[in-house]
């Protein structure tokens, strides 16, 4: 169970995150949305340590994250970045088994590859594109590998940012799709940062609304069409009027 | 005048808070040669890349350098009767300045610029974030193992362009200004001692570890986007020339003053 209390982060004079309180059970895929710039990546970015906190708390299964050792703690997490980052310089392999080819996961080469040839299968990538590098896929073939290297280690839970960016509607519908399957066949809990709303139907079990630094709306996938609130309404529905100011 | 000194002020504290974030870095960097674990791949590729790829060029850069030295020794020499001193200078100007200095600003602009470039575009494409994810330390696996390369692969680059330099200016000395070749080769090695060997090898380590690191800070200090990889690129190559020039002064004095 990830629990943030009252997280607040500001870069300047931008206030990013002004009291954040939010709580994702065990095993529950949660989707944050809110419009672009509100936060949502910062969010995720604070549990993994990757952007620290100004203040407030984020506990992860009862652990403050500021307090544990930072190595054991992060292989419980496997995320999936929005452009992919994947490490141009080494083979789709490598990129799928990093974490089994270093630390406390280590396993020998080979065992490493099988392994990383497994997860691309899994994630519909055949075993040829194993020793292709990253700047010869496709968006979409990234985007896989990124899936892929997300599961290798098989964490408790996985973050994904914005899974289904610059790709076509077909494969984004592939994306939620594989998204969907592993997060229920791993039983992992998941975080989603999207704005797309055809991820949150498929990913969804409930659904949190990001806006000016707070959590605007919470609420169980089903409710979300019929939320009662006016800035969830205008988001869903993508109008640019509505309480949600929008530049022009 | 207060606003002058405000200003003045004001560049203080931005240039001394600049240099403590540096050498902080760099302490951080040194902290991480000693302790486990240890990334032996990601270092030999370091090695190859500042090392054995930058060869071509400084060999080039040397030979022509110690060849034009030749000359204009010989040249300068014969203004007051004595185009003799040819293999001494040739040998002391390369081995104490030229050599190490021409590494220096060869690595900067081959390698500082290689290292800020990708480290930036690492940054920006969330690559690094990715490897803090993977419980990888972007100190241990990115930035150690270059640095570390830069200090050793420095000396041994200098070491190259000490003795392609000489021999630059031993061809066009013993082939267009008639120096006898054995006579060349001994007043050269007779006049060496080992402090020059000492400096040079001291300000090729010196070199490649500011050359490494400039790289390895901007790259990892990068802004956002192109621009952001761009300007980093250009600050790290800059900045590591001026310190390679700075160090070289300094370790001049150290060495030749005493």
């Amino acid at each position: 169970m990830i629990i943030f209390e009252n997280i607040y982060k500001s870069f300047g004079e931008n206030h990013v995150l002004h009291g954040v309180n939010l709580t994702v059970e065990h095993g529950e895929s949660m989707v944050i949305i809110g419009g672009s710039g509100t936060g949502k990546s910062v969010l995720i970015k604070t549990v993994l340590g990757l952007v620290e906190p100004d203040s407030g708390r984020i506990l992860v299964d009862g652990e403050d994250v500021t307090q544990i050792k930072r190595d054991a703690f992060l292989s419980r997490f496997g995320m999936l970045f929005q452009g992919g980052a994947l490490f141009d310089s080494m083979p789709v392999w490598q990129n799928v088994a990093f974490r089994l080819q270093r630390g406390a996961l280590k396993r020998p080469a080979g065992e490493a590859r099988e392994i990383a040839i497994e997860k691309l299968r899994r994630v519909g990538l055949a075993p040829e594109v194993a020793d292709r590098f990253p700047a010869e896929l496709s968006g979409g073939m990234q985007k896989r590998v990124s899936l892929a290297r997300a599961i290798a280690a098989e964490p408790e839970i996985i973050f994904f940012d914005e899974p289904t960016t610059g790709l076509d509607p077909i494969m984004s519908g592939v994306i939620n799709e594989l998204t969907r399957e592993i997060v229920v066949e791993m039983g992992v809990t998941a975080m989603t940062i999207t704005h797309d709303m055809t991820s949150v139907d498929t990913i969804a079990d409930k659904v949190a609304m990001l806006h000016r630094g707070r959590i605007q709306w919470c609420g169980a996938r089903a409710d979300l069409a019929h939320s009662g609130d006016p800035h969830v309404e205008q988001f869903v529905n993508g109008r640019a009027e509505g309480p949600i100011e929008t530049l022009r | 005048m207060i606003l002058i000194v405000r200003a003045l002020g004001r560049f203080c504290i931005v240039a001394i808070s600049a240099l403590g974030r540096l050498v902080l870095f760099a302490l951080a960097t040194l902290s991480h040669v000693l302790r486990p674990p240890f990334y032996p791949r990601e270092f030999f590729n370091a090695l190859l890349n500042v090392g054995y790829l930058s060869l071509p060029v400084v060999g080039l850069t040397a030979l022509f350098t110690g060849a034009a030295l030749a000359l204009q020794i010989y040249s300068g020499g014969s203004r007051f009767n004595a185009p003799e001193v040819v293999p001494q200078i040739v040998a002391i100007g390369m081995v104490r300045e030229l050599g190490p200095v021409l590494v220096g600003l060869m690595i900067a602009a081959r390698v500082t610029s290689s290292i800020a470039a990708e480290m930036a575009t690492m940054k920006v494409t969330e690559q690094i974030d990715a490897l803090v994810t993977l419980s990888t330390a972007p100190m241990k696996y990115l930035v150690m193992p270059r640095v570390l390369a830069g200090l050793l692969a420095g000396p041994v680059l200098v070491a190259v362009a000490d003795s392609i330099g000489i021999f630059g200016g031993f061809i066009v000395a013993t082939q267009t200004l008639g120096f006898n070749p054995a006579t060349y080769l001994l007043n050269t090695v007779n006049f060496l001692t080992p402090a020059d060997i000492l400096s040079s090898m001291a300000k090729g380590m010196a070199f490649g570890f500011i050359a490494t690191l400039m790289g390895c800070y901007y790259g990892l200090n990068s802004g956002r986007g192109a621009l952001g990889v761009g300007t980093a690129t250009k600050a790290s190559v800059q900045a590591a020339a001026v310190l390679i020039l700075a160090a070289n002064f300094a370790l001049t004095a150290v060495f030749f003053t005493a």
